[in-house]
C-alpha cells in the first residue's frame, strides 16, 4: 500500500518536473530542476531495488551534470532560452508518430515480471540461485553489475574517465592561460 | 505504521519543496529548494530502507547527502563568483599585480 503510494507520488513529481523544465525559460531554474529530476529518478531506482543504478544516477545526474551545466552557463553569457524561431508543429507530429510506434511495439513485449520470457530463462535463474554463493554480494543487481559483468563496467569506467579528462582539458584552459599571463607581466 | 506516516510526511514536504523550486522568484529560493529536496530524498531513502527491511541501501542515502552538499557548494560558488576557478580574492586582482 505505502509502496504504491511512494511509487505514484515519485512518478507524479517526475512528470511535474519534466513539464516544468519544458515550460520555464530561465536556464538557471532549468538546471536546478534537472537536479531535482535526477534526485527523483534516483529515488525511483532505489524503490526498484537497483542500488547501483541509483548510485550512478545520483553522482552523475545530480552531482556532476549539474556542476557541468552550471559551468557551461558561466562560460556562455545569457541566462535565458532563445525564443524558438519556428512553430513546433512538425517536431510534435514526429514525436507523436514515433511514440505511437513505440507504444504499438510494446504490445508484443511480455508482461512485467513474467517468468516465462526468454530473458528470464537464460542466465537469470543461475544469477538468482548461485549469485549469493558465487560472488558474496547481497544485492543481485550489484552482483550482476560488479561481478558477472565486471569487464563491461570496467570499460564504462574507462570511458567516463576519458571523458572527464577531456572536460578538464577544455574547461581548465582559461585558468592556465590566466596563470601564465600573470607570470609574465 | 510509523514508517508509513513518516514516508507520507516526507512526500508532502517534497511536494512543497518542488512547488518552491517551480515558483521561486529569486535564485536563492530555487537553490534552497533543491538543497531541501536532496535532503528529503536522503530521508525518504532512509525511511524506505527500514520500511522494506533492506537496510543495505542506507549507504546510498549517505552518498546522496555528500553529493547534495558538494552540489550546493558548487552552485553557490557559481552564483557568488560567476565561475568555478577563482576564489573571492583573485577576482579583484589587477592584471600584472603579483599575487
Amino acid at each position: 500500500m505505502i509502496d504504491i503510494l511512494i511509487d505514484v507520488t515519485l512518478l507524479a513529481f517526475l512528470a511535474i518536473t519534466a513539464i516544468a523544465i519544458l515550460r520555464i525559460h530561465n536556464l538557471f531554474a532549468v538546471i536546478m530542476l534537472f537536479g531535482i529530476f535526477s534526485l527523483l529518478s534516483a529515488g525511483v531506482f532505489v524503490v526498484l531495488d537497483a542500488a547501483d543504478v541509483a548510485f550512478t544516477e545520483a553522482s552523475v545526474g545530480a552531482g556532476i551534470s549539474t556542476v557541468l551545466m552550471l559551468g557551461t552557463l558561466a562560460l556562455t553569457r545569457g541566462h535565458h532560452e532563445k525564443p524558438p524561431a519556428h512553430r513546433p508543429w512538425l517536431p510534435l507530429v514526429v514525436v507523436l508518430v514515433t511514440g505511437a510506434a513505440l507504444v504499438y511495439g510494446t504490445v508484443d513485449i511480455p508482461g512485467f515480471g513474467d517468468p516465462a520470457t526468454p530473458a528470464q530463462q537464460h542466465v537469470a535463474p543461475r544469477y538468482l540461485e548461485q549469485g549469493q554463493a558465487e560472488t558474496g554480494v547481497p544485492n543481485i543487481v550489484t552482483a550482476v553489475l560488479a561481478s558477472y559483468r565486471g569487464y563491461d563496467t570496467l570499460g564504462e569506467v574507462t570511458v567516463i574517465f576519458t571523458a572527464g579528462i577531456g572536460v578538464l582539458l577544455l574547461l581548465g584552459r582559461r585558468r592556465r592561460d590566466k596563470a601564465s599571463k600573470d607570470e609574465q607581466p | 505504521m510509523m514508517f508509513s506516516a513518516a514516508a507520507i510526511a516526507i512526500l508532502v514536504t517534497m511536494g512543497l519543496a518542488l512547488a518552491r523550486a517551480l515558483l521561486g522568484p529569486t535564485v536563492y529560493d530555487r537553490i534552497l529548494a533543491v538543497n531541501m529536496f536532496g535532503t528529503k530524498t536522503v530521508l525518504l531513502i532512509a525511511v524506505y530502507a527500514f520500511l522494506s527491511g533492506r537496510t543495505d541501501i542506507l549507504d546510498i542515502a549517505l552518498v546522496y547527502a555528500l553529493i547534495n552538499f558538494i552540489g550546493v557548494v558548487a552552485v553557490l560558488k557559481l552564483v557568488e563568483h560567476g565561475n568555478f576557478y577563482t576564489d573571492g580574492e583573485t577576482v579583484q586582482d589587477e592584471p600584472g599585480k603579483e599575487s
